[in-house]
């Protein structure tokens, strides 16, 4: 892999000079303590400290609305939006990448998402390392490094970044401002070296992944659930802000004239009342605890026998956001302890 | 939009045209459909368990188990029951109506491993809709199935789908085709009365060389499958076909997950093993 310094001063004017490859759109502040990856008018604004952003970047891959075709009596319809647009996505740290590659597996396989795959193809992805808070667990779920899954990915060096240039286009961005990066000499590499040594000293919280599978098999009738259920409000939040939940409802909307329309798919969440309600009135999963349930089973135990990984980043936002206070990690730890407390 | 763009989008609901309506039973439809498109048409080849994605044209869509079998191309029929939003607007539609279909999905009854074995289906309600695919399916591939015992159960002699249909076999030499109703308020009814789990005190079964595909309500499901345990079927010589909320019929909207499976990619047939190993199924 291609390694190249950039010294901070510079970052700012490199990622202005991005924008030739698309449009640009990184963390920006909104409101007091939060960010979210927005569209960047003047570089200097972008939030480079900040750790978690609202949602996470699938909202660029799988849009809360999104038109899939319009129809009318000839027929239906695909729906390009903005095709051909093209963006560059700045600050996205390891646990996103991961979000992304989870993501991938979904929408690829037997059936690829056209859709999906489209906004992908067009967009740049510009990785950023960070220190955890209180609330990654990423480390954990295996996801706090990002191999690969981005065009560019800057480490943080003290005055520098140590840039790791992942693919053929992030070549082609670092070549066109190659007076804004400098070579790696061996203070880089010591430095980046000592970080990445004593990164883990900062997680707060751990999960146990190991095991975990058949412990959400034997913990299946626990009250625990019941307790969750007890507690959750059925909002959502936690699927929303999830950078892998990808759960979506179609609807076809009219118009006017009863004769076009288009067919759209929104988010969705499997903590709403009537996600598994069909036709005729049977609801699968009528209680509140067994929606929470299926949500956690699905990405702990479910995923990993679909696609051999928990669809789970550890990014934290689920535990942030929930407003009765559901935690996940506190929730495994319980289903892992000998005796439930 | 050109057939290679078409391929690619697995949303992309095809024009089919309504040819036929059979009404079966109150609220019960046959509908035989042929897509507009003649490489359409050609290239859609099922087996039988599966479904396709049914749209009705600015009301949405619906999942729909294939009532035909792949064994009588040129129309795909569906049987389908006025249940809700979308099988309301298909009702208002009559013949020459065009809707959208796209499909088909699901794995389908493992029809090659089944081949050599005795076939026992069994269905009760509208679970006849899928098996019927996989009966015409065996009838019209006799020589590679051994024995084949329909059990079919229906409230009364008026809910029974496909009747005249199954009434013609119940004098064939080649399938033990045993028709049940819960009773016979017209005193015509000239198969048996009661319900479908006490037909099997009419049956010889080899549970070695059966195997047992089962469709219908959850309340048959028990019954029936204790009589199957009781006979010692192996969990895997018993298919079951479930029903589940569906979207996009594609794995990915995520709707149908049941534990660690997608009924829509993993099923609609599952067998009982995999079944009893899913949390909340039946």
């Amino acid at each position: 892999m291609r390694i190249v310094t950039l010294p901070k001063d510079n970052l700012v004017p490199f990622l202005e000079s991005t924008k030739a490859f698309g449009e640009l759109h990184a963390p920006l502040r909104r409101g007091e303590e939060s960010c979210a990856l927005g569209k960047v008018d003047n570089a200097a604004d972008i939030q480079v400290g900040c750790l978690r952003t609202i949602l996470p970047p699938k909202k660029y891959f799988m849009p809360q609305e999104q038109t899939m075709f319009s129809f009318s009596p000839e027929g239906y319809e695909p729906v390009a939006e903005e095709a051909g647009k093209r963006y560059v996505l700045f600050g996205l740290h390891p646990c996103d990448i991961h979000g992304l590659k989870i993501l991938d597996l979904v929408f690829s396989g037997k059936y690829t998402d056209p859709y999906y795959f489209e906004r992908r193809k067009h967009v740049a992805i510009i990785g950023l390392d960070c220190i955890p808070d209180e609330y990654c667990f990423c480390d954990s779920m295996g996801t706090s490094f990002a191999e690969d899954g981005f065009d560019l990915f800057l480490n943080d060096i003290g005055d520098r970044y140590l840039v790791m240039v992942g693919t053929s286009l992030g070549d082609d961005m670092v070549n066109a401002s190659a007076r804004l990066f400098g070579e790696v000499d061996e203070t880089a590499k010591e430095e980046f070296k000592r970080r990445s040594n004593t990164r883990r000293e900062h997680f707060a919280v751990e999960v146990e992944t190991w095991g975990l599978p058949e412990i959400f098999d034997m913990e299946y009738e626990s009250p625990l659930w019941r307790e969750a259920g007890e507690r959750c409000l059925s909002c959502g939040a936690c699927s929303m802000v999830c950078p892998t939940c990808y759960c979506y409802d179609v609807l076809d909307l009219l118009e006017l004239n009863a004769e076009k329309g288009v067919r759209k798919r929104r988010w969705d969440s499997c903590l709403f009342k009537d996600y598994a309600l069909v036709a005729g009135g049977h609801n699968f999963r009528k209680e509140r605890s067994s929606r929470v349930k299926n949500r956690f089973f699905h990405k702990q135990r479910g995923f990993v026998a679909e696609y051999g990984r928990p669809a789970c980043t550890g990014c934290g936002r689920c535990i942030v956001d929930c407003p009765a206070q559901i935690n996940i990690v506190e929730l495994i730890t319980k289903l892992r302890s000998y005796s439930h407390v | 939009m050109s057939d290679r763009q078409d391929r690619q989008n697995p949303y992309q609901p095809h024009l089919a045209r309504i040819v036929r309506i059979l009404p079966q039973i109150p609220d019960h439809r046959l509908f035989q459909l042929r897509f507009e498109d003649d490489e359409v048409a050609r290239n859609f080849k099922h087996r039988p368990g599966q479904f396709v994605e049914l749209s009705v044209l600015g009301t949405g869509e619906a999942p729909i188990s294939i009532s035909s079998s792949p064994t009588r191309p040129g129309t795909l029929e569906l049987c389908v029951r006025k249940v809700g939003r979308v099988t309301e607007a298909l009702f208002r539609l009559g013949v020459d109506a065009v809707i959208g279909i796209r499909g088909p999905y699901g794995n389908g009854y493992p029809v090659e491993e089944m081949e050599g074995h005795n076939l026992l289906l069994v269905a009760g309600g509208l679970g006849m809709a899928p098996l019927r695919s996989l009966l015409w399916y065996a009838m019209d591939n006799r020589s590679k199935f051994k024995d084949i015992i329909l059990m079919y159960g229906a409230r009364v002699p008026g809910d029974m789908l496909f009747k005249y249909e199954l009434l013609g076999l119940l004098d064939q030499p080649d399938i033990k085709c045993l028709l049940t109703v819960d009773r016979d308020d017209t005193g015509r009814w000239p198969a048996h009365i009661g319900v479908v789990p006490k037909l099997f005190d009419k049956v010889e079964l080899d549970p070695k060389t059966t195997i047992a595909a089962v469709c219908g309500p959850p309340v048959m499901y028990k019954f029936v499958l204790q009589k199957l345990l009781e006979r010692n079927f192996s969990k895997d010589h018993i298919l079951m076909s479930l029903e589940r909320k569906m979207k996009c019929g594609v794995g990915k909207c995520g709707h149908c997950a049941i534990g660690y499976k997608y009924t829509c990619l993993d099923g609609p047939i599952f067998t009982y093993w995999d079944v009893i190993n899913l949390p909340e199924v039946v």
